[in-house]
Formats: C-alpha cells, structure tokens, sequence
C-alpha cells in the first residue's frame, strides 16, 4: 500500500484528497455545507472540488444544520451517498434531531427499506481560541447513539484512509476532525513552534484510493509499563509527555470510537496492567467514562492500579483560560506519576 | 452619556402575554359562520409556470372546484372522467372502511395504537392520484390513503398495525409508521416534521441526477412550527427543488387548535410568501380542488419551476388517535358544524349528479369494501395481534442498527439470549 506513490500532505490535504478520490470513484457522492463550495470551506477541506468535479457535486448550503443533516438523509434514501461539513461541531447541535431520530435510525425502522451511506466531517476540538463555541468535543454525544458510527483520525495518512471507508460505508458516520493538529501535530506546549506534519512519518499519503478499515485501533507506540488509551490531538500530546518522561508506556490510537477495538485495549491492558484515559472532552459523562468501564469489567483482575482519567473540566470551553482548561503536560504527568507509584 | 429620553414607564399600560385560546371549548356550540367561503371562481388558476410573487394571494383564498350541490365549477376543475372519479370514491372509502376496522381493532385490545383521517380521506387519496405512481412521497403519520391508493396490500399495513409474523418492519415501529419503497412511501417517523428537509434532499438529488421524479411531503399545520418545516422551506428555495410541501391544516394538533402554531394571525399557506415560493389554500374536502391544486404543482415542480406549499383547509374529525378523547378539549359539534362538509359524501354527491353513479351502487360498493378489509382482517390476525406471544425471533432486536453487527450488539444480544433462557427455562429455544 505504501509503495503506491505518495505526497507530503497536512491533515486538510489529506481529507481533501479523499474526497477528491471519493468524488472521482463515485457519481453518487456530494459534497456539502456552509462555504464548502466556490470558497472551498473556512479550512480549506473542500479547495478546489467544486471547480473540479461541478456543482452539483460539491455546493454550498443555507446555515441551517437541521436541513444540511435532514437533506442529506434524504438524498441517501434517493441513492446518493452524501458527505456534509458541519462547520464546527459545537453547531451540530441544531442537527442533532435529524441524527439521532432520523439518519441513525432510518435502516433499523425501516428493516432495511432505506439506509444512511452519510459521513458528516466536522472538525472539533481546541486549542485554537475558538472559545465555547468554536472547541468542543461532543464525541460522546455521538457515539451514545445507537446506529452512528463515530471516526477521529490523529494524522493524514489515517484521516485520508478513514475518510474513504467512512464515505463508502453504508451507515451514517460522524467524521470528527482534531482541528488544532490540522496543519501540524500538537505537543501540548501551546508556547513551542508548531511543528508542521512534513516532519511526520505519518504525512507520505498515497495519492491515490486507500482505506483504513472502521473500527480497528493503531498501536502508536509499544510499551509495558502503562497503555495510554487516547484519539486526535491527545495522541500526540501523550507522545511528547511520555517521552519526556521516559516512561515505557504503549499508546493507543482509537481511531474509531464506535466501533471500538476492545481487543486492541484488551490486550493491551492485560499486558501492562495500568491504564491512563485522555481526552479533551468534558469529564462527566465522557468517552473516558465509557473506556474506564469496559476496562474494569473485562481487565479488573489484571490491574495494578486504578484506571486513572485525563481530561477537559466540567465547564464550557474558556476563551482567555483556554490552557488551564485543556489537559495538557501536566495534568498527564501527574496523572502518570500517579498511576506507576505502586 | 446622557439618557435616551424615553416615555415613562408609569404613562404605559403593563405589559401582557397572548395566550391563545380557541374559541369552542366542550359544551360551548360551535359556530363557524364568519370561515370565509370565497366563491369558486373567485381563486384564479394561473398558469403553472407563473412567478410566485404574481400569485401571492393564492395563499390567502382558497382553491375550489365542488361547490355544495355536487357540481364541478371554475377554473381549477381538473375535468376528470367518471370511472377516475369513482376510482377516487372507492379509495376514499376504502380508506374510511380500513380505520373503522383498525380502530376497533385497538379498542379490543389486539394492538397498542391507530390514528384515523376521518374527514381528510380527500388529502392523501385525490392528492397521490395527481402524483405520477414513481414519485417518492415522504408521509407524516396519517397518510394512510397515499398507500391504499397505490395500491398497497392492505394485509401489510395490518400486519404492521399488530406487529405479528408478517410485519416486514419486525415489529419494530409503533402501528401505522409504516415503510413501502416499492411504493414510493418513505418510512414513516415519530419525530415530527422530519420528513420535510428529507423530501427536499431526495427531490435535490433527483434534480441533480436529471431525473424527472419529484417528491411529496405532508404535515400537519401543528408541526409546521418545527424548525424542520423552515429548514425545508428554506433548501427547496434555495435550490429551486422539485417538491410539493403538503400542510394538512385540520385545526387541532392533538389537544392544540391551529392559534398555536399561528393560524391566528395568517394562512399557513402564506408560509410560501416569505420563502418566494407558490402557495395554495385548497378546500381539503374537495377531492377534486385537492387533485386539481397537486396536479398544477406538481406539473411546476417536474418542468423546474421549483417547490409549491399546498395548505389544505380541513378538519380532524375523530381524535388525534386512539390515545386521546376529543371531548375533553373541543366542542362535540364542531365537525357536523365544519362549513366544508364530508369528502366522501361530496364526491358522493358529485357523482350521482352526473348520473355516474347511484345509491344502490354506493351501498354495494361500501358492502364489498367491508367485506374485503374484514376478510383482510382474518388473515393478518392468522398471523398474530400485539401481545399475543412473540412474532419476531429475539435476534432481531439487535439486526440493522448497523449493516454488519458490531462486536458489543453480538455480546448484549447473546445476553438479551440468555436472560429469555433464565426466565423461560433450559429447552427454551429462540423463535
């Protein structure tokens, strides 16, 4: 796969080529939402598709997210496979209805009379002081509904392969897209130089069609000591702590929430027998919650400290107090110390 | 900064909330004398083509072609033959034979829910029959006369009403959200007015694939206050999508008259004027103004000239459905007071009028009509009523919540499994 011709591709690049392949490879695949079309969206997802593949094929939408989701719910009951932008996650929200009642449900209610072949990409997350209205991360939002499918890539090669399975999978997908690791991975050090993802292994992408099966986590890094369960920008983040400190962990990169790769966890946990959660999200409630549970239900008796969480606080995102809100190096390192004492 | 000088708050009278509040409350005796009547050939038919600011105050009469003597007038008369007009006559009391039965059906205990359309057969029936058969109709829960007039199997909408063996929904949906896409019928959904931005993607999609199928969508005039109503409205705009926007205005919204989702102050017709788009009122209890009005949108909507909202003017005559007693929240003589009379009995009316039809033919049509949905009746209930044993194997609960299974469904499904076993014994088996 790798031997196919690749290109030096940022994370925008990389999901702007899978759509441009996806567009190519298949009629029945549209492209839209607010600034997607001529403009070529606020962060260039979409530059350069319409001139490419026409109008019809990748356009603009009314700011209206109850009608990008409803629509595009129609249009995969017409036969096409849609591909809408939601701006920012924090303004899903006004879609939520056609979500969770309509495109999640619509092949179970119907006994398969109709389906869903929808990815809605949304980028999310912080970092950017975007404030509370342009940083959350409402993934465990999305993967408590039954009969979505919820992706969040951490670099370009797995954001254009994840992307393309996610377009061609029959259900509805919810692409979240770490938009402050776009143009470059995150140390968590918001005061050190962006480091730009040409300097990353994972930024040769194959021009061409590749997939990245839904569901399948990626072994980041190898270790013994602790697994660090973690998606997005926190994968990166968690790197730069863990080998600042030396610590012998193994990361894992979800990569898909729903569905989840227990077995990768699994393993991973029994094989090391501590395990730290990171997140950005909201606390209670969150995905880390969910991983914290199946952690102790299925790997209890192989644990040597108690499944430790890391993760945004319980409040809306702050502006001015944006570093002291995002779990950065230090809440992760103390959160590390703590879990390797005993 | 110095002070805006304003009026003194003191020289106003307070502040007040408009509640609304209609005007017939049980015991009260209705009267609906000030409704007004335009006469037939009051509301122009402009030609189908017709920019929608040039026939703005469409929104604002009222369609007509039937008046109250059975005579077909004006400029919407859709000139039918006789034998499509019959053909209209039986749908609708097909439709009326198929909820009494289903009804009563629920009322002895074989199902957990029905809805009737009483007094709105016209709505769905004459209105599907001006649709071309491979349009895609997007219903809202009291279409019930759109799949009886494509013909529908009649066992398969009972089937699904008792969720038994022969539901190809699996007895996953509450009865009557029925599903048929060979049809053209879109699954029905409880979240209301969902359905609208649907239909407007499907017609897009259709318009961007050069198709020549339009779509159809209804609601009732209680969810068009849903955000999805704008958002549709807004997309078919936009887009100039070929899609007829249906508001079934039958006055109540369960226990909330029209005055709550605005009917106090405009037409919901009118709804088309602030979207640029044409609008029509129609006497939803004329068949023939109902057929005529669709027939004119959908022809605009198929040589692309865009979306038409249809109000259509009619009444709830029973309940919202079997979980609720009007009685408790309306006069009990608003419908036999309703200006606008019986579908049925009109069209009835009109037929025997033209010397097409008699009542000796009407009381032998409504008997074989009877007959055929009590026979029907039998066969679905060979297969099982609701909560009447089991009809669906257990599996299926956990079958197309994804195309392929996920790893989590298959472990909560074999404990779903195993807790059957629990309660029911070691040589329990699943269906």
């Amino acid at each position: 796969m790798m031997s196919a011709p690749t290109k030096t591709m940022n994370m925008i690049e990389a999901i702007n080529s899978a759509m441009d392949v996806m567009l190519a490879r298949d009629s029945n695949v549209v492209v839209m939402g607010e600034d997607v079309g001529y403009f070529g969206g606020v962060f260039r997802a979409t530059a350069g598709l319409q001139k490419k593949h026409g109008k019809t094929r990748v356009f603009d939408t009314p700011i209206n997210e109850c009608g990008i989701i409803g629509v595009a719910v129609g249009m995969g009951a017409y036969g096409l496979r849609p591909v809408p932008e939601i701006q920012f996650a924090d303004y899903i929200y006004p879609g939520l209805d056609q979500l969770v009642s309509e495109a999640a449900r619509i092949r179970y209610r119907s006994a398969n009379d109709f389906v869903c072949p929808m990815t809605v990409r949304t980028p999310f997350g912080g970092g950017i002081f975007g404030g509370q209205t342009h940083s959350q991360s409402p993934e465990s939002i999305m993967t408590h509904i039954c009969g979505v499918k919820t992706v969040i890539p951490s670099n370009p090669y797995d954001a254009k392969g994840l992307l393309i399975a996610a377009i061609e999978d029959n259900d509805p997908v919810v692409f979240l897209e770490p938009k402050r690791i776009y143009n470059g991975p995150f140390s968590g050090y918001y005061d050190r130089p962006v480091e730009p993802w040409s300097k990353h292994a994972a930024s040769a992408v194959p021009e061409d069609y590749y997939r990245i099966e839904l569901g399948k986590a990626a072994t980041v890094r190898e270790g013994e000591a602790v697994t660090v369960l973690a998606y997005g920008t926190m994968v990166h983040v968690a790197k730069t702590v863990i080998e600042e400190l030396n610590i012998d962990a193994e990361i894992i990169d979800l990569r898909t929430l729903l569905p989840l790769d227990i077995e990768a966890i699994e393993a991973s946990v029994k094989k090391t027998g501590r395990c730290l959660i990171i997140h950005e999200a909201t606390r209670t409630s969150g995905f880390g919650a969910e991983l914290a549970a199946l952690v102790q239900e299925r790997c209890f008796y192989h644990l040597e400290a108690p499944v430790e969480r890391v993760t945004g606080f319980d409040t809306p995102y702050p502006h001015s107090l944006e570093w002291a809100y995002f779990p950065g190096p230090v809440r992760i390192a103390t959160a590390l110390t703590k879990i390797l004492k005993d | 900064m110095p002070e805006t000088p304003r009026r003194s708050a003191s020289n106003l009278p307070p502040l007040s909330l408009h509640i609304p509040e209609p005007r017939y409350r049980p015991g009260d005796t209705p009267d609906f004398g000030d409704i007004e009547v335009p006469a037939i050939d009051a509301t122009p038919r402009p030609g189908e083509a017709s920019k929608p600011d040039a026939m703005r105050e469409l929104c604002y009469g009222l369609v007509r072609v039937l008046d109250f003597d059975g005579q077909a007038k004006g400029p919407w008369d859709p000139k039918l033959a006789p034998e499509l007009l019959r053909s209209m006559l039986r749908m609708m009391l097909l439709v009326r034979a198929f909820d009494d039965r289903m009804f009563r059906a629920q009322r002895q205990g074989k199902t957990s829910f029905y809805m009737k359309c009483t007094g709105e057969e016209a709505t769905s029936v004459a209105s599907t029959m001006a649709l071309d058969r491979a349009d895609m109709v997007f219903p809202s829960y009291r279409q019930q006369g759109i799949l009886i007039t494509r013909e529908y199997p009649l066992i398969q909408m009972m089937n699904q009403i008792y969720s038994n063996r022969g539901d190809h929904l699996l007895g996953r949906q509450l009865p009557i959200m029925y599903s048929a896409p060979e049809h053209g019928f879109f699954s029905v959904s409880g979240n209301l007015a969902t359905q609208y931005p649907q239909a407007v993607g499907w017609a897009m999609a259709s318009a961007s694939k050069g198709d020549s199928r339009i779509a159809t969508v209804w609601c009732g005039e209680g969810s068009s206050a849903e955000g999805d109503f704008h958002s549709a409205l807004t997309f078919a705009a936009v887009y100039n999508a070929p899609v007829i926007f249906n508001v079934v205005n039958n006055q109540w919204a369960i226990s909330s008259f029209s005055g709550f989702a605005g009917g106090e102050r405009t037409t919901f017709a009118a709804r088309a004027v602030g979207y640029g788009i044409a609008g029509l009122r129609v006497d939803g209890n004329d068949p023939l103004a109902v057929y005529s009005a669709t027939q004119w949108a959908a022809d605009r909507a198929r040589t692309n000239n865009g979306p038409t909202l249809i109000e259509h003017f009619t009444y709830r005559a029973e309940g919202h459905s079997t979980s609720d007693d009007p009685s408790a929240y309306r006069a009990a003589q608003e419908y036999a007071a309703w200006p606008f009379g019986d579908p049925v009995l009109r069209l009835r009316e009109h037929l025997v009028k033209l010397g097409e039809w008699d009542d000796a033919r009407h009381q032998a049509l409504q008997k074989e009509l009877d007959d055929l949905v009590k026979t029907t009746q039998k066969q679905s209930e060979k297969l099982g009523v609701l909560g009447h044993g089991m009809h669906q194997p257990f599996e299926t609960m956990f079958e197309d919540v994804f195309e392929e299974m996920p790893w989590h469904l298959k472990e909560q499904c074999a404990q779903m499994l195993a807790e059957q076993e629990a309660k029911f014994g070691p040589d329990w088996k699943p269906e």
